[in-house]
């Protein structure tokens, strides 16, 4: 039963990568990385790993696909047709995937007990953790505590994203999102929109903008 | 289960193998993060693929079992320090990608590539 929704939720993941690639739309391509993200949520929790479903299911499908609708709202929706045929880039890419294939058959099999991966450090986790930390849930005692300096150095490495991104938006011009004539739109940032003749600029600029917005939804659409 | 032996292995390769195609063919940014995003998903299913006992559960202790089977619980440890780091660096690309829209005004790389010649 298990390896059946395995192997479902692996074919439907797929099928939504797949669909992936060939959505122009790309409001349409960011809800479905909502999907893919949701769908590998239920794997992880077919393969027993609740926790990483867990933050899956609230980082991945969630946070991740707000932050990427933010920036579709500034940047425009609709991808262009690419323009030359994307002979090479197929051709790395099998190539690759065949040299991953000649590889995983040397890898040992799947959900077998005596697969190297479990005689390392685990056992030791699973038969001592409950007297040495005394947290029911392994993976939050190694988490927090053998491997603590881990997570320290993932917190810093959110802390450097963080400060990375609001460097890159609080610093100089950024296109905004303005309501106007009844509907929200983005206006590329004026050189001087902190003067009132750059309030009018912006207005000019935002309904040409707005324009070309229908023009481009009437040709994709 | 031998049947299932390598299939998920092939479903991560297929996987990764659109998250990268999209990576180097596709030339809009956004796209390009989306591949990113695909490409480290299956990453994260190869590992916790690797972490999975047939017949195991999850990794939290079950009052009075004394032969229950638990699955490794490092590799989730690891993946979940990965998804949380995925999203930051993809926040970071992300704005540089509004940063690139305002200075081009284009977010489609070969209209970048002209613009800048």
């Amino acid at each position: 039963m298990i390896e059946f929704v395995d192997i479902a939720l692996l074919v439907l993941l797929g099928i939504t990568a797949f669909s992936i690639i060939r959505q122009k739309n790309l409001f349409a391509a960011v809800m479905m990385v909502g999907i893919y993200s949701l769908l590998s949520a239920g794997l992880f929790v077919v393969m027993d790993a609740v926790d990483v479903a867990f933050t899956e299911a609230a980082v991945g499908a969630g946070i991740s696909t707000v932050l990427m609708l933010g920036t579709l709202a500034l940047v425009g929706h609709s991808e262009h047709q690419p323009q030359h045929r994307p002979i090479l880039p197929l051709f790395v890419v099998i190539l690759t995937g065949a040299v991953l294939v000649y590889g995983t058959l040397d890898i040992p099999p799947f959900g077998d007990a005596s697969n190297p991966a479990h005689h390392h450090v685990a056992p030791h986790y699973l038969e001592e953790s409950e007297h040495e930390i005394g947290v029911p849930n392994v993976v939050t005692s190694v988490l927090a505590s053998y491997r603590g300096y881990d997570t320290m150095g993932e917190t810093t490495v959110i802390f450097a994203a963080l400060v990375g991104v609001l460097l890159l938006l609080s610093l100089g011009p950024r296109p905004r999102r303005v309501f106007l004539n009844g509907r929200w739109i983005t206006v590329a940032a004026s050189e001087k929109d902190a003067s009132k003749e750059g309030v009018r600029d912006v207005q000019e600029d935002s309904v040409q903008v707005s324009h070309e917005e229908e023009d481009s939804g009437d040709t994709n659409g | 289960m031998t049947a299932l032996g390598l299939f998920n292995y092939w479903a991560v390769i297929f996987l990764m193998m659109v998250g990268f195609y999209t990576l180097i063919a596709r030339g809009n940014l956004v796209k390009k993060i989306i591949g990113l995003n695909i490409f480290q998903t299956s990453v994260f299913i190869l590992y916790i693929t690797m972490g999975k006992i047939t017949g195991g559960t999850a990794p939290i202790f079950v009052e009075g079992g004394e032969d229950v089977i638990y699955s490794n619980p490092i590799p989730h440890v690891l993946i979940l320090t990965a998804i949380v780091v995925g999203v930051a660096t993809s926040a970071v690309g992300l704005s540089l990608v509004i940063r690139i829209k305002e200075a081009f005004g284009t977010i489609e790389e070969d209209e970048i590539q002209d613009e800048s010649l």
